[in-house]
């Protein structure tokens, strides 16, 4: 018999009590002499279930959760000793490997997220025993021209939001004639309600960095900088640990796997500036100035890091990239759309009864991220909008819930794709109230350069306070939309273009709140505080 | 003011990068891990240390929010108030708990200096909201009760300290 056991130890299992969990499992084992193998792993994304453990028996696998220390023995009782009194249904995720009887689990496609929940994130052997760095090996004996096509042809598209063709991008630096190009992994992920990247990383840092490697054999980089969110220690440290292993493997430093290509990599981390997320920004912060954006033209691949060609990519970018070397760019591909391939992963949160973390292809239809696999609305209450892309995106309200998830489906309700938070919102929320929470986060960040972005968010505030506070005037609403169009067309980053969409499209979806809120309608009273709040 | 170990910890920062500047933010990291702030003396240090003005590091430490020029808490207590994290409750949890510690809605440090309590936006754990940052740990699905009891073990172990 041969038994693994596997225990998600990813920051949200730890701080669901995943830690406890872990040494009740680690002393029953011990003292009851199993031949048991535990594995910490990173989350699963099933987090509204965690702590989650996986008792795989002959490579069949059964998924329960939560499991508490209590929990332990009964559940070993089941498998490994006289039989099942004491575990209870309720802790039961699924039996089948395949995860069908789990919608949650079973519905998604999972590429970047693939090993998360699966592998121990400190080991190298296990990451290697899933077709580790084989990517890498496979990218080197292919011409950096050929990777960069594969890319192409995979139609991958930035993660980080905007959806620029990546392929394209490595195309114009890799052309660049100047030397040294930088490689930058963009993992200062701050919108409100997304952790996609920090979930990656601490489930599968080496997956990041092979696609740094593989990148910048591609783009003919020499260094790289990953730039991460502060607020992060445990994907950090991972992250530190990983790039030492693969240093000793040969994957990072001179020579690398002996081909001849010198890369090495350094960790940056943020100090709580959202708009560092905004690649000229990010820059100035790695150099170690105010982090500020600045015009572009010049593009970073033309003039980035210290005046030197540069490429940025975010997380999921670059966690794609030995998915597509290892499988081919056809099958990537195919996983999408026409115009976008692969998979997307989603931080589900706000009231949905399944939140977590979820990987689907591009294509599929909200309805499905949000009922078969979400569960819908908690506490039987129905579905009124979702917001994707935190404060950057908009609102899809419930009728267009057969959008399907695609750069350009999206940007056509006046949301955006983002870069992976999506916020669902029940029929006890105000629409106003949304748009103000998030407006007062951009207001909050700018950073104060400019003067659209700068004086226009606060101005856009203002008008959202006094109508949330029943003193709306009358040219108010005109004057929301007018100030949308000067933020949006006159701010220098994205941060100011993107600030009006969640007034704009609540606006354009949910007009008759506003209108409630301005006659100082019950609607427009109770306002000051969401109501799940209230009731909470 | 660095030590020795921290001098060597500089070193190696340096090595990361093509100019001195570039360290700042590591640098003012190191300089703020003793006590969770920094002290005059201690961005002196910094601007010595990478051939920068004083000036040059209070604009570094201005733009970002994780450097701090007041004296805080042995403890940080960061609880999420952004939409999300409300959803669930975050932003009427963390408006109880100023009130419990006698605190301002706009959060402080607690009389004894033990705790400085803060609203912050986006710990990327909304899943599990109410949710905090104590000095960077997270603790989430977070009740009443359960803080109250982390803040009464640390005040615990602070004064057996």
């Amino acid at each position: 018999m041969s038994a693994i056991i596997r225990l998600g130890m990813s920051t949200s299992d730890i701080a669901a009590g995943a830690e406890a969990t872990f040494l009740a499992l680690q002393s029953a084992v011990r003292h009851r002499q199993l031949p048991v193998e535990i594995k910490r792993t990173g989350s699963l994304g099933a987090s509204h279930r965690e702590p989650v453990v996986d008792v795989e028996i002959d490579g069949q696998s059964t998924l329960y959760g939560p499991v508490t220390p209590e929990r332990v023995r009964p559940l070993l009782d089941q498998h490994f000793g006289s039989g099942g009194r004491g575990v209870s249904s309720d802790w039961l995720i699924s039996r089948r490997n395949d995860r069908s009887d789990y919608p949650f689990l079973g519905k998604q496609v999972k590429v970047t997220t693939r090993l998360c929940g699966l592998i121990d994130p400190y080991s190298l052997e296990d990451y290697l025993a899933h077709d580790g760095y084989e990517a890498l090996k496979k990218a080197l004996k292919m011409s950096p021209e050929e990777v960069v096509q594969a890319v192409l042809d995979s139609k991958l598209r930035g993660r980080g939001g905007a959806g620029f063709p990546t392929g394209i991008k490595w195309n114009l630096i890799r052309k660049s004639p100047n030397f040294p190009k930088y490689l930058i992994c963009n993992a200062d992920e701050g919108d409100p309600g997304a952790f996609m990247d920090r979930a990656t990383i601490e489930g599968d840092p080496h997956k990041l960095l092979e696609g740094m490697i593989i990148a910048a054999y591609a783009i003919g980089a020499s260094r790289g900088y990953i730039y991460a969110r502060a607020e992060y220690p445990l994907a950090v440290s991972i992250l530190r640990h990983a790039i030492n292993q693969a240093r000793e493997y040969g994957a990072l430093g001179k020579n690398i796997l002996g081909s001849g290509l010198d890369f090495d990599l350094t960790i940056k981390e943020g100090a709580g500036a959202f708009v560092c997320g905004e690649e000229t920004a990010l820059m100035h912060s790695i150099e170690g100035k105010r982090g500020m954006p600045t015009m572009r033209p010049p593009y970073p691949a033309q003039s980035g890091l210290w005046g030197y060609p540069s490429n940025i990519n975010n997380v999921e970018t670059l966690a794609s990239i030995s998915s597509i070397v290892l499988n081919g760019p056809d099958w990537f591909a195919g996983l999408g759309t026409d115009k976008s391939g692969g998979t997307k992963a989603f931080a589900l949160t706000g009231a949905i009864q399944r939140s977590g973390l979820v990987e689907v292809p591009i294509g599929t239809p909200l309805r499905e991220l949000i009922y078969d696999i979400g569960g819908g609305c908690a506490d039987g209450h129905d579905l009124k909008a979702v917001q994707m892309g935190g404060p950057s995106g908009g609102c899809i309200p419930a009728n267009l819930m057969d959008t399907i998830i695609d750069y350009d489906e999206l940007r056509a309700t006046g949301a955006i794709m983002g870069s992976g938070g999506m916020v669902v919102l029940d029929d006890t929320v105000s629409m106003v109230n949304m748009a103000h929470y998030f407006l007062s986060f951009t207001q909050d960040e700018s950073c104060g350069k400019c003067v659209p972005c700068r004086v226009g968010t606060r101005k856009m505030l203002n008008i959202l306070q006094r109508l949330l506070a029943g003193r709306g005037r009358m040219t108010d609403i005109d004057n929301l939309r007018r100030l949308c169009i000067t933020v949006g067309q006159g701010s220098l980053c994205g941060l100011g273009q993107t600030a009006p969409n969640p007034v704009l499209t609540t606006l354009r979806y949910f007009e008759d709140e506003y209108m409630a809120a301005l006659e100082g309608g019950a609607n427009g009273n109770v306002q000051a505080q969401l109501a799940a709040e209230v009731t909470a | 003011m660095w030590s020795e170990a921290e001098q060597n910890e500089l070193a190696k920062i340096f090595k990361k990068y093509p100019d001195k500047r570039s360290a700042v933010l590591p640098a003012l990291y190191l300089a703020q891990a003793e006590k969770n702030w920094l002290d005059d003396d201690d961005i002196a240090a910094v601007a010595e240390a990478l051939d920068l003005t004083v000036t040059d590091i209070h604009s570094i430490i201005g733009f970002y929010t994780l450097f701090r020029k007041q004296k805080t808490g042995k403890y940080m207590v960061q609880i999420c108030t952004d939409l999300p994290c409300a959803l669930r409750g975050g932003e009427a949890f963390y408006h109880r708990l100023a009130e419990r510690m006698g605190l301002p809605p706009e959060g402080g440090t607690t009389a004894d200096g033990l705790f400085t309590l803060e609203p912050v936006v986006c710990l990327a754990a909304c899943d599990k909201a109410p949710v905090g940052q104590i000095n960077l740990k997270y603790h989430e699905n977070l009740t009443d009760e359960s803080i109250d009891a982390v803040l009464a073990q640390l005040r615990q172990e602070a004064q057996g300290a």
